[in-house]
């Protein structure tokens, strides 16, 4: 396992050599301070936890800043874990792009965007009713059925409704690691990725 | 539009110079197609119906009637693939996008030419 924490940009289309054209994200990852090291004798299992983005000192509990002052560090904005770490780090020290290579297939971990409150037919990709005529009115995009009547007399946990949608931390798999711009730390990744510009997402492997 | 999407473009498409043309000037697009391992510059003439999309990936639609049957192309403007474009007529048009030609057909469908 390795990752790195960062910030969607926005969008793009890149030409490749045989002239095709492929959408692609590009993504501000890095520099990340690490800010502790968890190992099996202190903490029961082994992790690296990453720290991105500043935040003002004001804005920082006492707690936080005396955890960042053992990294050496400034007051940071995101804190993540990750497990297994595969690269050796000591504390304080950074994790920038280098660590994954053009071409190298990664998983992207994200926020979705928030839909709302959506119906079926949006939020479970059901089919509506179909036809306006033969009785129907006012109902195209109803659920129709959620279940019998005398038996069971109830309805099943999990039957699928409208309601709140979106906001869903979601990973991606199997995404290409397009090209790598170390000096700007960003990295450009083959397809879309969840949440809207500006919002947090993890790259690892 | 922002500035590392910007700088993305900058350093990942290589710059082209093309001549300036808007809806309803007519176009030579010259481009290439491999066939065979073998590669060859094909031209597509008619008239630009449609420009849309911001910096790298700006697109181009062209119109021409082939054989009676209208026939559209849609071409990144910083495609590889293209080998040139050549402006053949200024058209003198009122709009950006010129669907309402795809309801017309023969005298109707002409674009007058600017002349300067």
């Amino acid at each position: 396992m390795k990752g790195i924490i960062g910030k969607k940009i926005g969008m793009t289309s890149i030409f490749g050599a045989d002239g095709k054209q492929t959408a692609c994200t590009i993504i501000e990852a890095g520099p990340c301070t690490v800010t502790q090291v968890k190992t099996q004798d202190t903490d029961g299992y082994t992790a690296l936890q990453l720290a991105f983005g500043d935040k003002k000192e004001k804005h920082s509990t006492k707690a936080e800043l005396n955890h960042f002052a053992k990294a050496q560090t400034a007051a940071k904005k995101f804190v993540k874990e990750f497990r297994n770490y595969s690269i050796e780090k000591a504390l304080g020290e950074t994790i920038t792009v280098d660590i994954f290579a053009e071409g190298e297939s990664v998983e992207v971990v994200g926020t979705t965007k928030g839909k709302g409150f959506q119906g079926v037919v949006k939020r479970h990709g059901f089919s509506g009713v179909g036809e306006a005529s033969h009785g129907q009115h006012d109902r195209q995009r109803a659920p129709g059925s959620i279940g019998g009547s005398s038996y069971p007399s109830r309805v099943f946990k999990g039957m699928r409704m409208a309601g709140r949608m979106g906001g869903d931390r979601v990973m991606m798999k199997g995404l290409k690691v397009v090209k790598i711009f170390p000096e700007k730390n960003y990295i450009l990744i083959s397809g879309s990725v969840p949440g809207h510009n500006g919002s947090i997402v993890l790259i690892q492997k | 539009m922002n500035a590392a999407v910007q700088f993305v473009h900058d350093q990942l498409t290589a710059k082209k110079e093309h001549p300036k043309f808007k809806a309803g000037d007519n176009v030579t697009v010259k481009y290439k197609i491999v066939e065979g391992g073998k590669e060859r510059i094909q031209d597509f003439r008619g008239d630009v119906i449609k420009i849309q999309g911001s910096g790298a990936t700006v697109t181009f639609t062209v119109r021409k009637i082939s054989d009676g049957v209208g026939v559209e192309r849609l071409f990144p403007i910083l495609s590889p693939n293209i080998d040139s474009i050549v402006l053949n007529k200024t058209g003198k048009v009122r709009r950006a996008k010129l669907f309402y030609l795809r309801e017309r057909s023969g005298k109707s469908a002409r674009i007058k030419e600017k002349r300067f």
